[in-house]
């Protein structure tokens, strides 16, 4: 490495610095300082490029866009209960799946019941789960996994059909398939966190629990997912910020019907597939309606999200 | 217990209900990761079946045929994927290292920091379709730019930097502080102890971050199919073709997915290979580069 302005013979004393090389490093620094807000800058003008788009429709709907379950681009009339409860139910389908498999793996995947080796190979598996793109889950879902679950939810129709969700005979796409796509979506994600979090407890608890005499199932639960508890919810949170953003997958699956209908046998929509599959063609007024709807969206991930990160960033500290 | 008189006893007992409950636990969790890894090998099989049957040469040479028509490739899609992953790849780039850089090594940990961090994770859970509603927001509403490539890239970009700030972020926090000390000693200024000493250092862990984002980039469907649109033609190979709408693989699978023309459908299958493969070559390659670490 060269650096510019050193003497050839050494006459003991050291060049003062360049002025022009003096700036070039505070501006180097300043580059990246600037890059670094520009991270907080993208967020910032998310929240606001959406809000001003919408910005007609909140005028035009207010809070009726809240209780209103019609989406009728014809007489632009638009209401999005009915796609918020396919948000939530979808994404809280997809939960029930995975909380216990999730954590139920985790467990196995942080302590040592095999070795180390085929772990990693484990641990390497799931995350592939995480990589594969949400479109070919969701091609997937339309060939191979819509077959399958309309079998399930005419198994659920006929026995358990004076529950209400399973009130009505299954269409084929809707709310059951997409939530079991949701839900191998969401496992990589609950999987790795509850891991991270049993992982980084420190090895006394163990120690402490087992020297008791405690077995290794018993330590695993009074000592080891107390302590981990909030790591692991934030895992499951994070999982459910990623459902309730999900979208191809649920595009593709679950009907992008948007009556309401308590059914989750029946086809349904969420936020992201109506905004997925009406944008390209919207115009005028149903453009801000669907800007709205992105704006809740936005809104309940961040929510979801946010708090997610507070909970995970808690565990962290209190054992580093 | 299982012990009834006054004295405990301590052994353990291999039949007892403690021994038999730890046995059940440990299939349950077994079992867990069993199902878990069902998906999995199910997409697998049914993507490679599918399109393994379907992959031919003309796949990478031809236009994807007309409804009801056989035949063809996924040629104009595949271009169009590297045309909108490398734009967004080179507005991420330069965005997230500098501010990897900045967090890591200008930053001092202080509250600036924190709360770029914070953000950086706040990004990172943004949905993929807020993104793309976003840059249609931004440019195409606005008329800036309209339907196109570079509108797809800027909502990919904006998926890509939080993997591209963490990774590069943990990536110059592995190299260790003596060399900058020693660069900083030798009479290096700040700049030159990060572009030539501290980068170079950190190049493997800040590759494999960005070939994952790009991978992941490259399957991203949602926030496309608003602003890059679709298009059954070649893309124009002049400079306004970055202006115009492009077909990307993801797009199509999705699109050749839910026509019900068989063709169409084993080309979506195809399509679904592709990208799988991409992914799991990369995530391979990143697992490998991880461990050749140069610290």
């Amino acid at each position: 490495m060269s650096v510019s302005g050193y003497p050839q013979q050494s006459t003991g004393v050291i060049e003062s610095r360049s002025s022009v090389e003096k700036n070039l490093d505070a501006g180097f620094r300043w580059l990246t300082y600037i890059f670094a807000l520009l991270i907080g800058l993208i967020l910032l003008s998310i929240a606001l490029v959406i809000a001003v788009a919408a910005w007609p429709a909140i005028v035009e709907y207010n809070f009726s866009f809240f209780n209103n379950s019609n989406w009728n681009p014809v007489t632009d009339e638009y209401g999005t209960i009915a796609v918020i409860y396919g948000t939530l139910m979808s994404s809280f389908i997809g939960l029930v799946i995975a909380i216990p498999l999730g954590i139920g793996a985790a467990i196995f995947l942080s302590e040592d019941f095999i070795p180390e080796n085929l772990r990693t190979v484990l641990v390497f598996l799931v995350e592939i789960l995480a990589a594969i793109p949400s479109v070919v889950y969701g091609l997937w879902g339309i060939f191979v996994l819509i077959p399958i679950s309309k079998t399930l939810g005419v198994w659920l129709f006929e026995n358990l059909g004076w529950i209400p969700i399973f009130s009505r005979p299954p269409a084929g796409p809707g709310m059951l398939p997409s939530g079991i796509v949701l839900s191998i979506m969401i496992l990589p994600i609950v999987i790795a966190i509850s891991r991270d979090s049993l992982a980084s407890l420190p090895p006394d608890l163990r120690q402490a629990s087992l020297g008791l005499g405690a077995t290794r199932w018993e330590t695993i639960f009074r000592v080891l997912i107390p302590a981990a508890i909030s790591g692991i919810v934030g895992g499951v949170m994070l999982g459910l910020g990623r459902a309730m953003g999900e979208t191809m997958a649920a595009t593709m699956i679950i009907g992008n019907s948007n009556r309401l209908s308590i059914s989750i046998l029946e086809p349904a929509n969420t936020i992201a597939s109506l905004i997925a599959n009406q944008f390209a063609e919207a115009s005028g007024l149903q453009v801000s309606a669907l800007m709205y709807a992105g704006l809740v969206l936005m809104f309940l991930t961040l929510i979801v999200n946010i708090f997610a990160e507070l909970i995970v960033n808690q565990i962290k500290a209190k054992y580093e | 217990m299982t012990n009834s008189s006054n004295v405990i006893d301590l052994k353990r007992k291999p039949g007892g209900t403690r021994a038999i409950v730890g046995k059940i636990m440990t299939s349950l969790a077994t079992l867990c990761v069993l199902v878990t890894l069902v998906p999995l090998a199910a997409v697998m099989y049914f993507v490679l079946l599918q399109g393994f049957s379907r992959l031919r040469f003309d796949l990478f040479t031809e236009l994807p045929p007309p409804p009801g028509l056989e035949e063809g490739g996924l040629a104009n899609a595949i271009i169009g994927t590297l045309v909108v992953v490398g734009i967004a790849t080179a507005i991420a780039v330069p965005i997230g290292v500098l501010t990897a850089v900045y967090l890591s090594e200008f930053s001092n940990n202080g509250k600036t920091a924190l709360a770029i961090r914070f953000a950086t994770n706040v990004l990172s859970g943004v949905p993929s379709i807020i993104a793309g509603v976003f840059s249609y927001g931004l440019l195409v509403a606005t008329g800036i730019v309209g339907f196109s490539s570079v509108a797809g890239g800027v909502a990919l970009a904006v998926l890509m930097l939080p993997t591209i700030i963490r990774t590069s972020d943990e990536a110059l926090k592995i190299v260790p502080q003596d060399i900058r000390w020693a660069a900083l000693g030798v009479g290096a200024y700040n700049y030159q102890t990060v572009l030539k000493i501290v980068l170079p250092a950190a190049l493997p862990g800040i590759i494999t971050g960005v070939t994952l984002s790009i991978a992941r980039a490259a399957g991203e469907t949602a926030p496309l199919i608003f602003t890059t649109l679709y298009s059954n033609f070649w893309p124009n190979v002049s400079p306004q073709g970055l202006l115009e709408p492009i077909a990307t693989l993801s797009v199509l699978v999705y699109n050749f997915a839910i026509v019900p023309f068989e063709a169409q459908n084993e080309l979506a299958w195809a399509g679904s290979l592709i990208l799988v493969v991409l992914v799991l070559i990369t995530s391979i390659i990143a697992r490998l580069a991880t461990r050749k670490q140069v610290y």
